[in-house]
């Protein structure tokens, strides 16, 4: 266990060590009064706000209502973009008719649909919801339709040979075969939900961590904003960890994955 | 309690043309290929890169409909895949994601019961010499391990014909000779009709009861060559080089003399 955690260490040191060695630059900078602490206050007391923000459970809350919104919203969003990816890729008739469509929705930033959601269905979760779900239903899309359609012929003439049906193909060989490229699509749509989520908050909220940093801003807490500015950051780190987790497990033939 | 092969039958390959559309010209690229392989033969297949011989394979294993002419086993027309022919790539084409036990079980279709489909894999797996390995992933096997696979995979169906497109061309010399030794001996054990796509000369006479040599593009069987030689075959032996030489100058004959030599 200490082996194994001395080899990590080792082998991520620079990565841990520049952040420690620019904070400790700001930390003394701060305390010289080179920075005005109004606009930037020292880690130190942003460490301090945060840790009562912790045991207030403030920002535990704001962040958790902010993921489940992102958690349903990716669902939503995921599910619909797998479904019409695979329509896309295999459904030649589909793609051709629904190519002008997509090409001049896909392009729209989820932002610009945030006015028109708010006249739609006013602001409550329903609109935040589909924003998120805009963002990762084209993320996902993409990258199924492209994954499927990016199968090696190689590994389909394989099965031709073998008398193969339609059904085996698509479940043995196909499936299988782009699924790595299907969970780039899941792990990059999660990631744009992420990020979605609090510009949808920023907007019109009245509750969730982007909420948090505007009322903060509002009241001129500098210290808040940006405790809340890198909880984003700190979850998205984690999110992303436990998804290429996750693919490591799923995908434990993907040779690819082993090397980075 | 396995699959008894159906009686091994002539395949026939008469007037077989074949031509490719590239924008808007054809290309030729089999022409008047006449030849038969009798049950249990072992043919190989030699002509200049590019000339038409892998796509020969594709046409009989039915990858290909489109050509003039006829390919028929045992006197039924060929028209398109099925599992009496069997197909090993110059790549193994392994599926990543499969277990080498789960690679060779693809293979098969639906007509055994579960046990028997257990018993055909142990049985291909023991044949092929990797029965330590069915629970490894293609990348962990060597080229050499991976071809064997491919092999085993082609044969769970019992095919009567098995194609092989230079299936050791990838392959580094040494196990390239071990391979050889290796499809003769499944060869002998299965009794199946196989042709065999080369550009090795030697291995062309090493394993085929016949070779034959086909011309540049479009590609015709120039010449059909027996090979009377004892097996096992020694590769040095005085018939042997003899042979090599023989079909060395037919195969070349056409090939120009580099503009740097020709003083």
């Amino acid at each position: 266990m200490m082996k194994k955690f001395g080899g990590w260490l080792k082998e991520n040191i620079l990565a841990l060590a520049t952040p420690v060695v620019l904070l400790g630059v700001w930390e003394i900078t701060s305390q010289m009064g080179w920075i005005r602490a109004s606009l930037l206050p020292p880690p130190s007391v942003i460490f301090k706000v945060l840790v009562e923000l912790v045991k207030t459970g403030e920002i535990f809350a704001n962040l958790g209502i902010s993921i489940l919104r992102v958690a349903e919203g990716f669902i939503i969003g995921a599910t619909l973009g797998l479904v019409i990816g695979v329509q896309v890729a295999l459904v030649k008739k589909f793609r051709t008719a629904a190519s002008l469509i997509f090409g001049l929705l896909r392009p729209i930033p989820v932002l610009a649909w945030v006015p028109v959601l708010i006249l739609w269905m006013g602001i409550d979760e329903g609109s935040k919801i589909t924003v998120i779900a805009i963002g990762s239903f084209w993320t996902v899309l993409v990258n199924v339709a492209q994954g499927i359609r990016n199968v090696d012929k190689k590994y389909l003439e394989v099965a031709t040979i073998l008398e193969k049906d339609r059904k085996t193909l698509l479940t043995k060989v196909v499936l299988p075969a782009s699924l790595p490229a299907i969970f780039t699509g899941v792990r990059v749509g999660i990631d744009v939900a992420w990020r979605s989520v609090v510009a949808a908050e920023l907007i019109a909220a009245s509750s969730g961590i982007g909420y948090m940093i505007m009322y903060a801003r509002e009241l001129s807490q500098i210290d808040v904003v940006l405790v809340g500015v890198l909880s984003i950051g700190l979850t998205g780190i984690l999110i992303e960890q436990l998804l290429k987790l996750l693919e490591k497990r799923l995908l434990k033939w993907n040779v690819n994955l082993h090397e980075s | 309690m396995s699959v008894t092969a159906a009686k091994s039958q002539t395949l026939v390959i008469e007037n077989l043309n074949k031509t490719f559309r590239i924008k808007n010209s054809t290309v030729e690229v089999l022409k008047d290929v006449n030849f038969a392989v009798k049950p249990g033969e072992f043919i190989s297949i030699i002509g200049p890169s590019g000339c038409g011989k892998s796509t020969l394979l594709r046409l009989v294993v039915g990858l290909d409909g489109e050509f003039d002419g006829g390919i028929s086993l045992g006197g039924n027309l060929i028209k398109g895949p099925g599992v009496n022919r069997g197909m090993v790539f110059q790549e193994a084409r392994l599926y990543p994601w499969l277990t080498v036990e789960e690679n060779i079980f693809f293979g098969l279709g639906q007509q055994q019961s579960p046990e028997e489909k257990k018993y055909i894999v142990q049985e291909h797996l023991e044949l092929v010499g990797l029965e330590s390995f069915a629970k490894a992933y293609p990348h962990q096997l060597s080229g050499g391990m991976q071809q064997r696979v491919s092999i085993a995979r082609a044969l769970v169906n019992r095919p009567q014909v098995l194609l092989l497109d230079e299936p050791f061309g990838a392959l580094d010399a040494m196990t390239r000779i071990n391979m050889q030794q290796e499809i003769l001996r499944i060869w002998e054990t299965e009794k199946t009709t196989i042709l065999l796509v080369t550009h090795d000369i030697d291995e062309a006479i090493f394993l085929g009861d016949r070779v034959i040599v086909m011309s540049q593009r479009p590609a015709t069987t120039k010449t059909i060559i027996p090979v009377e030689l004892p097996r096992p075959r020694d590769r040095n032996s005085y018939d042997f080089i003899k042979l090599r030489k023989e079909i060395h100058t037919k195969f070349f004959a056409e090939v120009e003399v580099p503009f740097a030599y020709s003083i």
